[in-house]
């Protein structure tokens, strides 16, 4: 078998691993915390006969073991329980709100990729002049800036001083693609503004970390154009890194659109994770932190398996 | 001479000045002079030699051939004259339609300069499509064929190979195909031997002079190894601080120099010890077997060596022969697999952690890179105390004076002792590591490559201090090295590794004398000599042996 | 030591903060849950910064809620500092299986975005102060934990880290003499930016509705209880934002100057 083919199998096998584990820490971290989850979820309105239904319903009563593979076996095909709070099927309301967020996520990927790679070649190729000074330096405040600050500062902006757009983020189904992207605008542009700065600043460290190789010296005393030092010379060996610098920042967007989908009441399952631990509603809560760290573990793998298969000392081995 | 030989110039630098500001991290930026007022002229088809310490200028020299400025280097006066015309200040386009045409480079580090993600044929004909100099099919013909000129395996299919693919000595070669695949008129050779062990390091100089005289083009050869310099160069200039010490031809450079500086150059290791008769052993290593833990690899196999009290037992070999392991199994670093190590009359124990104190105060270590083995947080009285306090419970003004006696026993006096490593010289750097051992009172160090990393005229200071704190204080020495020089100039004892085993071993004079086992004659015969005709004497001897065969 | 004009502001500010945090009760002009005020009235000469939504002098809750902030970052982002440090140190000593478990157990933890394992968590915890911090700094001490981890690995292979144990000198001396002096100035711009994180991943929790609790106030809380103006033209949830990010800001500025004199602290006296 090729050596890089070994690598990925190993590399997807650990992933599903750490997924297994993950599992396992979500389960333990609600379920196994000292104290009485029951009682921890009812608060102060909680009586003996709710306290037992309650229990029922969780079946505390089973050992922890069965519980969570009961848990993992429901996960795994597909049932995911009903919500505490209202008794909806929780795979469904998932299933309704799961398009919304990734329509939210690709919006912003698709303008935040470019626009990063293009900034940080940008600031590399002017490494240490003012290009770069103001380009860091912007990044550097948006870095400082979390989510929901960024978010009511555009807010203010552009909904009261100039009045462009809606404060609040709603799509329903039959909007046609135009009034969807009108009405996300806002939530994208915050999103792209706090993963830009991060991606930005990793591509620029991965492109002069390949520009400051011998062999780019070397490509320029062999008369190459500045252009064909890059395109030739530097490209080749800058694509892997950067691949894996925007893979990990889009795993990033994860947590970004938790709180983004809050800010703008956008319904979406940011907000139905968010609203729902505020309820207390320990299946809801399990279910949607399963999927936001698979999502971001698979991502996070999807950047290794580049950096391996681009890397040439892998693909083509003594 | 200088005027009669800037007819026909191919090269003429004239009174070239280069400059640069260095920007020290949390210091304002430093304007430093790199190269001052430094002129010489290369002829068609002749070989210049740059020779000089680290800091002389030489590689900012030979890239100024190029009128290129590596990082914040400029070019601020003079003339660098290529054909005639001055490249100093040339506009980019012109630049770019000579370099890689009319003057190519050869880097130190071929396994660095070659792009990792580009096949070797793709890379090394590519000035010559660029420049428009032949078609593909032409070019790669030329390329094979300097291939098997520069002696590499397979010249057919070895463009097909990624750098990666093929040892060091072989990239080096290959970046050597590179630079005269473009036909150009002037190589620029940076250091291109210097990372290479000494056995190849002799092949891959061959090559390159061979592929010279063949294609008689002219080149510039940087060096600080005035003895391969002398195999290759027509004529010789030494540099020092960034100015021009002595220029003239090789024969007058290594025969009849002029200056003191060149002088002190060319006589170098010129330390005469001769061999103390043999004694009861110290320390006596006795079938000595390591691996490292987890692997059944022994990387050292059966080593037996002894060394008296007061004398030096030298350990040569290349990289991976395992002179270093050696030096980590007696320490205790790595415990031995097999074997015993008597030390001072005493079985040493093989593990580290369990050795008493006086096990470890007499035998002291120093490394080769004096920078990482200082605390960088430690003043130098902190760090040659550290032992008195430790081992002889030395405090306050005792322990501070006995660190100034060692001080001046290093030959450094006052005035250092609450100074920081960052801010001695190279060569201190090593004394106070020397001090150091010292302090223990040790009757052995172990010297890993001390003089290395060193200039090689501050390393001469440090091997005769280390003979004079020898004979004062009757100290041993176990030197491990891949310089026959250094050995020649302070082994009593020599033992000769290869592939982690001892393949001979005795007193100096019985190892550096005929009849050889095969692999001491490569070794020996390898490293370069301070004479003109050297190469090609070995390279006739070694034909003719292997025509014997 | 000449120090840029950046990283003296953000020094001055953070000061600032910091000064009002701590002498909170002094400075702030209103006590924090009296409503003195209309709804939203703009900044005037009697509420500097105008009132909040129940008519608070925003002004004397920012300087309340900073005390909260501030407090509870600081709590964890030493709690992640000590926690984190002392584990790795303790990993890169004793090696072998210690760091085995201890590292794959940082792995495991950094393999979810930690906001995601705090909402889940705060599903059955309950919202306290303590627990807040607990979490905080036990979420983040996974970044120290491999921070000072690689730090003290890249020490401990030095030479002279060698030359001591070769000498027989004790565990103690080789952490402390040896390998802390050279780990530090990494170590403390790490902690500048573990108490950003913290006050940016406080500041969240609160805004979801998930951090501090009422009737104490803290700035992500302030956003929350505000926001609703915005709609109406009302700025007073800007001005806890403004607070957040010029806090978050000046300790970067801050922080980044002590990271880029440690590249020049190879040695001398530059402290």
């Amino acid at each position: 078998m090729h050596p890089v083919l070994i690598l990925v199998t190993q590399r997807v096998a650990l992933g599903l691993l750490l997924l297994l584990a993950v599992s396992v820490v979500i389960f333990v971290g609600t379920e196994a915390l000292p104290g009485d989850v029951a009682s921890a979820i009812l608060g102060q309105s909680a009586t003996p006969e709710s306290l037992a239904n309650l229990r029922e319903e969780l079946g505390l009563n089973q050992s922890p073991i069965a519980r969570y593979f009961t848990w993992m076996g429901g996960l795994l095909t597909g049932d995911l329980g009903v919500a505490l709070t209202n008794g909806q099927d929780i795979g469904q309301a998932i299933a309704q709100r799961m398009g919304n967020t990734i329509f939210l996520a690709a919006c912003a990927a698709v303008i935040s990729v470019p626009l990063a790679i293009l900034l940080g070649l940008l600031a590399a190729r002017y490494a240490g002049r003012w290009p770069d000074k103001v380009i860091s330096g912007i990044t550097l405040s948006t870095i400082s800036l979390p989510e929901f600050v960024a978010g009511y500062f555009l807010i203010y902006l552009l909904t009261q001083i100039i009045p462009i757009f809606q404060p609040v983020a709603m799509i329903f189904p039959g909007m046609s693609f135009w009034a969807k992207l009108h009405a996300v605008a806002l939530p994208v542009i915050v999103l792209v503004l706090v993963v830009l700065a991060h991606m930005m600043r990793m591509t620029r460290a991965a492109i002069l970390n390949v520009m400051q190789s011998a062999y780019i010296e070397t490509a320029e005393l062999k008369g190459l154009s500045p252009m064909a030092v890059i395109w030739r010379h530097a490209l080749p060996n800058a694509v892997a890194p950067i691949v894996s610098v925007v893979v990990i920042n889009l795993a990033y967007l994860v947590v970004g659109v938790v709180v983004v989908e809050v800010v703008f009441s956008y319904n979406a399952l940011g907000k139905y994770l968010v609203d729902h631990v505020a309820k207390r509603d320990l299946p809801v809560v399990q279910a949607v932190g399963m999927i936001f760290a698979a999502v971001y573990i698979g991502l996070n793998i999807l950047a290794d398996v580049v950096s391996i298969v681009a890397n040439p000392r892998l693909r083509h081995p003594k | 001479m200088a005027e009669d030989r800037a007819v026909g110039s191919l090269l003429e630098i004239r009174n070239l000045k280069i400059e640069a500001t260095a920007y020290p991290p949390g210091e304002p930026p430093r304007h430093v002079v790199l190269v001052d007022d430094v002129s010489v002229s290369v002829q068609k088809g002749r070989v210049l030699g740059l020779i000089g310490e680290s800091g002389a200028g030489k590689s900012t020299i030979g890239l100024a051939a190029m009128a290129f400025g590596r990082g914040g280097v400029r070019l601020t006066g003079g003339q660098i004259l290529l054909n005639g015309r001055d490249i100093r200040g040339a506009d980019v386009g012109t630049l770019r339609a000579l370099r890689g045409r009319e003057v190519t480079y050869v880097a130190q580090s071929a396994a660095a300069a070659f792009n990792p993600a580009k096949r070797l044929m793709e890379q090394v004909i590519e000035t010559t499509l660029l420049h428009g100099v032949m078609g593909r099919a032409e070019a790669e013909a030329r390329a094979v064929a300097l291939f098997r000129k520069l002696g590499l395996p397979n010249p057919e299919t070895f463009g097909s190979r990624f750098p990666h693919q093929v040892s060091g000595g072989q990239l080096q070669r290959a970046m050597t195909a590179m630079a005269l695949c473009p036909k150009p008129e002037l190589v620029v050779f940076d250091e291109p031997t210097t990372a290479l062990d000494v056995t190849t390091q002799i092949e891959v100089l061959a090559a390159i002079k061979e592929a010279i005289h063949d294609t008689g083009v002219a080149a510039l050869y940087i060096t600080h190894d005035l003895a391969v310099v002398t195999q290759v160069a027509d004529d010789i200039l030494v540099l020092r601080g960034g100015r021009r010490v002595e220029y003239g031809t090789t024969d007058q450079i290594i025969n009849a120099p002029r200056e003191e500086y060149t002088r002190a150059l060319v006589s170098v290791r010129s330390i005469d010890h001769v061999e103390k008769p043999q004694a009861p052993s110290i320390l006596s290593v006795a079938g000595v077997t390591a691996r490292y833990k987890g692997t059944t690899f022994d990387v050292l196999k059966t080593v037996t060596v002894d060394l008296a009290p007061g004398q030096t037992l030298a350990v040569v070999g290349e990289s991976g022969s395992g002179k270093s392991t050696l030096a980590r199994v007696i320490t205790g670093l790595l415990p031995a697999a097999e074997g015993r190590i008597t030390f001072a009359g005493r079985p040493l124990s093989p593990d580290l952690a369990s050795r008493t104190k006086d096990d470890l105060r007499e035998l002291q270590m120093i490394y080769q890179m004096a920078d990482t083995a200082m605390n960088p947080r430690q003043t130098v009285g902190t760090i040659i105390g550290r032992p008195l306090e430790f081992y002889f419970g030395l405090k306050g003004e005792a322990k501070r004076a006995q660190v100034q006696d060692l001080l001046d026993q290093i030959e450094m006096g006052k005035g250092y002792i609450d100074r920081y490593p960052a801010e001695l010289s190279g060569g201190q750097k090593q004394r106070v590591c020397i001090a150091r051992a010292l302090a223990a009172k040790p009757k052995l160090i172990i010297c890993d490559e001390v003089t290395s990393a060193l200039d090689p005229l501050v390393a001469d200071g440090i091997l005769k201090l280390l003979l004079t704190l020898q004979a004062q204080e009757g100290v041993a020495y176990l030197f491990i090295t891949h310089d026959l020089a250094t050995v020649r100039a302070i082994a009593d004892r020599i033992a000769v590794m290869y592939r982690g085993a001892v393949v001979r071993y005795g007193s100096k004079t019985d190892v550096l004398t005929p009849p050889f086992d095969d692999y001491t004659d490569l070794l020996l015969s390898s490293v370069p000599e301070m004479k003109l005709g050297w190469l090609e004497g070995v390279l006739a001897h070694r034909k003719m042996d292997s025509a014997g065969n | 030591m000449k120090m840029p004009l950046s990283a003296l502001l953000g020094l001055i500010f953070t000061g600032g903060f910091f000064f009002a945090a701590i002498f909170a009760d002094v400075l702030a002009p209103y006590p924090l849950e009296m409503a003195v005020g209309k709804v939203w009235e703009p900044p005037s000469a009697t509420y500097w910064l105008g009132t909040d939504t129940i008519g608070r002098d925003i002004l004397s809750r920012l300087i309340y809620g900073g005390q909260i902030t501030i407090f509870v970052a600081t709590a964890s982002s030493l709690l992640a500092f000590g926690l984190g440090s002392i584990l790795g140190f303790t990993a890169v000593t004793q090696g072998g299986l210690v760091d085995q478990l201890l590292s794959r157990l940082v792995d495991l933890m950094m393999a979810i975005p930690s906001l995601i394992i705090a909402l889940v968590v705060l599903v059955v915890l309950p919202r306290t102060l303590i627990t807040l911090i607990l979490l905080m700094g036990i979420l983040d001490a996974t970044r120290v934990f491999r921070l000072s981890r690689a730090v003290a690995m890249d020490i401990a292979v030095m030479d002279y880290v060698e030359a001591a144990k070769l000498r027989g000198e004790r565990q103690g001396w080789i952490i402390f003499r040896e390998i802390l002096p050279n780990a530090l100035s990494p170590l403390v711009a790490e902690l500048g930016l573990r108490f950003i994180f913290a006050v940016l991943f406080i500041s969240t929790l609160s805004f979801l509705g998930l951090g501090i609790q009422p009737p104490l106030a803290d700035w992500g809380g302030m956003v929350q209880e505000n926001k609703d103006g915005l709609i109406y033209g009302k700025a007073a949830a800007l001005m806890p934002a403004l607070a957040i990010a010029v806090l978050a800001i000046s300790v970067n500025l801050v922080a980044d100057w002590v990271l880029s004199r440690t590249t020049s602290l190879k040695g001398g006296r530059g402290g």
